[in-house]
């Protein structure tokens, strides 16, 4: 079970792809259908590996990530 | 009523505290340095804030910071400090800012000279500054109407939410007059609700004209085109005088309407037929005033310290219904009244063979 | 499951019209985020420059008001000037502050206004589509300087902070970077001192930002934040410049 869960806004998400390079666990990938505006946007490809660690979502510049964590002591 | 021996300068500046600005931004430059000084001097003591800007540029950049923050505000110049405040007009102009602004205007073009001038009549009154816009121009005559346009100019700053120039040079900035302040009747002004004041309590403001979509370019023009057509209906101001029976009109404003004056005198010792139109507001040009003479005109002597710039307004204001003729002087030299009354005489020799 | 992230509430809802991996985001969500943390989306007037974020009156939950072209700490100084309890900041480009404004920003310190100025370096102009900057490094190729800079014809880039940090008004300069988690997280203490500093009256601060324009650098937004890493990173000065409390 993940310690973390990743959303990601995809009407905001431009699919620049930090998010995806900067993930150590590799949680995220770009996806195959475009969004709206034609963007490939970022989506969790491997959701059991977030830790929640809120890196990508330091790095996104168009601010649509949010981030939940397992309250600890769980 | 207490009267006041006050230089012109000086005049403006208590003026302008009188009418509650409490604000003042300024970069020195002579012949207007007086004003400034007047104010670093007194804006303290009625908890008002006056800062030496680094240049004209940043001065009305710094009005234009206070007047959206919603507070009454002034800068003072000359002639090449008032042509680094163009961008900053422009900008105050299509965000509608109410912002004060005095020329003491000097000889240009270039660094120029300190003498009187009107040659930045243009720059005036025709925007100054890129983009369609006008400033509300304001050209007084006596160091007592320094002061009653001074603090009307803050009235119709905030009633119009529009630059408000006032322009006159440095006879009537270093002239000493007697004057009263009187208690005026406080206009009823639009509150300032736009005003970006922090957003506490109510939906946020901004002020900002750039867009980059057309439709919206041409609605804002459309609506500043509008303001301006109701500024020119309801706020020309003009002056007449001995014009009742007048064959012929002087048009002067400023030092010149002085010189003008005298030059209508002595004419009128003479038995010529002529009056004076004084404009006072210079934009909006008072084309009612020469509208209400057209029919008994025949001809039009505009008297000015440039190369002829008001000429033009007048040839518009009267659809060069009669001839129209240029007595000037430039580069700070000023015209005697006699020298007028000659120029005058020349241009229309029938108006003194008449007598 | 506990939110750990999420979108601060001094952000409209409206998305940044800035091109996909520009870092301008970035640093608009730490302003964002430090407003609502200190409580001032009530008292706080930000001044936008003229460059790309020239349009992020629309981003900010606060008052605003755009400024011409390098003038923001003029404009800012008039409303800090107008209402002294108030918190004012100016967010500028480096060809908005470093060159046309120059005058501006450099007066602003010196008279110690108190008010705080974020400053945003790509090293290029965004806006008007990949300019030499002031800030723009040797040999770096941009439209106006085609083989690269050269600064026997060019000059040499300008460090702002470190420039600022000698004015005695400036009472906080700091200088960070946006390229990793972990200098986001410093670029976001460091607009907190700087806001703090502001709220204490202690006068004017400056955060100069590294940041990316990958559209004009011409490489993807995964590359740009490499070449801010390698090149900027090594050229600029980084680190708290200019601390007046702790001196
Ligand atoms: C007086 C004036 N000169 C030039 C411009 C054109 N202009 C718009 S933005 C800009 C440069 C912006 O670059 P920068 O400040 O580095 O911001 P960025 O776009 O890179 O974020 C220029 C030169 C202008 N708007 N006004
Ligand atoms: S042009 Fe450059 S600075 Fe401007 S939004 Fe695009 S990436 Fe950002």
């Amino acid at each position: 079970m993940a310690k973390g869960t990743v959303e990601v806004d995809k009407l905001r998400c431009k699919g620049c792809s930090i998010c995806v390079e900067v993930c150590p666990q590799k949680v995220l990938n770009l996806s195959k259908e475009p969004n709206p505006k034609g963007y490939y946007y970022a989506r969790q490809a491997d959701p059991d590996n977030c830790t929640g660690c809120a890196m990508c979502a330091l790095m996104c510049p168009d601010v649509a990530i949010r981030i939940w964590r397992q309250a600890s002591g769980n | 009523m207490k009267k006041y021996l006050l230089k012109g300068n000086e005049a403006i500046a208590e003026a302008a505290v009188r009418a509650g600005c409490r604000l003042f931004f300024g970069y020195p430059i002579t012949p207007s340095t007086e004003i400034i000084e007047y104010m670093a001097k007194h804006l303290p003591a009625v908890n008002g804030t006056f800062v030496q800007a680094e240049s004209e540029v940043s001065a009305i950049n710094m009005c234009f910071g206070a007047a959206g923050a919603g507070v009454r505000v002034m800068t003072a110049s000359s002639s090449p400090g008032i042509s680094l405040m163009q961008e900053g007009l422009s900008y105050i102009a299509a965000n509608e800012l109410p912002v004060v602004v005095v020329n003491i205007v000097r000889a240009g073009p270039g660094l120029g000279g300190l003498g009187p001038s009107q040659a930045d009549y243009f720059q005036a009154t025709k925007g100054g500054g890129h983009g369609d816009y006008r400033l509300i121009v304001l050209a007084p005559s006596t160091v007592q109407e320094l002061v009653n346009l001074t603090q009307d100019a803050f009235d119709l700053a905030d009633l119009y939410r529009n630059p408000v120039m006032i322009m006159a040079d440095g006879i009537l900035g270093q002239m000493m007059e007697p004057v009263v302040f009187q208690e005026r009747e406080t206009r009823q002004l639009p509150a300032k609700d736009w005003a970006t004041t922090g957003a506490e309590g109510r939906p946020r403001n901004t002020i900002t004209s750039y867009s980059l979509q057309n439709e919206i370019g041409e609605a804002n023009c459309l609506r500043w085109e509008a303001k301006y057509r109701s500024i020119a209906a309801a706020e020309q101001r003009w002056e007449q005088y001995m014009t009742d029976d007048a064959a012929y009109l002087m048009v002067a404003y400023g030092t010149t309407a002085r010189i003008a004056k005298a030059a209508v005198q002595m004419a009128r010792k003479e038995g010529i037929k002529v009056g004076l139109l004084r404009p006072i507001t210079l934009w909006p040009f008072p084309v009612d005033g020469f509208k209400s003479l057209q029919g008994q005109i025949k001809g039009y002597l505009s008297v000015e310290l440039s190369a002829g710039q008001m000429i033009e307004d007048v040839r518009l204001a009267t659809n060069c219904s009669a001839p129209v003729h240029l007595c000037n002087r430039q580069g700070g030299m000023v015209p005697a009244p006699e020298e007028v009354l000659e120029r005058f005489k020349e241009v229309f020799p029938a108006a003194a063979a008449a007598v | 499951m506990k939110e750990v992230f999420k979108r601060t509430g001094a952000l409209t809802d409206a998305p940044f019209h800035y091109c996909p991996g520009c870092t301008h985001g970035i640093i608009h969500r730490l302003v964002a985020e430090n407003l609502e943390e200190l409580n001032l989306l009530g008292k706080a007037i930000g001044v936008t420059p003229v460059g790309c974020a020239g349009f992020c009156q629309q981003y900010f939950n606060i008052d605003m008001q755009g400024a011409a072209h390098g003038r923001a700490p003029a404009v800012a100084t008039g409303i800090k000037r107008a209402l002294p309890d108030r918190f004012v900041f100016t967010y500028q480009g480096d060809g908005d502050l470093a060159s046309i404004g120059i005058a501006e920003v450099m007066h602003a310190a010196a008279r110690g206004e108190n008010i705080t100025t974020i400053f945003v370096n790509n090293a290029i102009y965004g806006m008007t589509g990949g300019q030499m900057a002031p800030t723009t490094l040797p040999g770096q190729k941009t439209s106006t300087s085609p083989f690269g800079r050269e600064p026997s014809v060019a000059g040499y880039p300008l460090d702002m902070p470190k420039i600022i940090a000698q004015i005695q008004g400036a009472a906080y300069v700091a200088s960070v970077s946006v390229d990793s988690p972990k200098n986001v997280l410093q670029a976001k203490k460091a607009i907190r001192q700087a806001f703090e500093y502001q709220l204490a009256g202690r006068g004017f601060t400056f955060v100069s930002v590294l940041s990316t324009c990958p559209t004009n650098w011409g490489m993807s937004p995964v590359k740009a934040l490499e070449w801010l890493r390698e090149n900027m990173m090594k050229n600029y000065t980084l680190g708290v410049l200019k601390d007046a409390a702790a001196q």
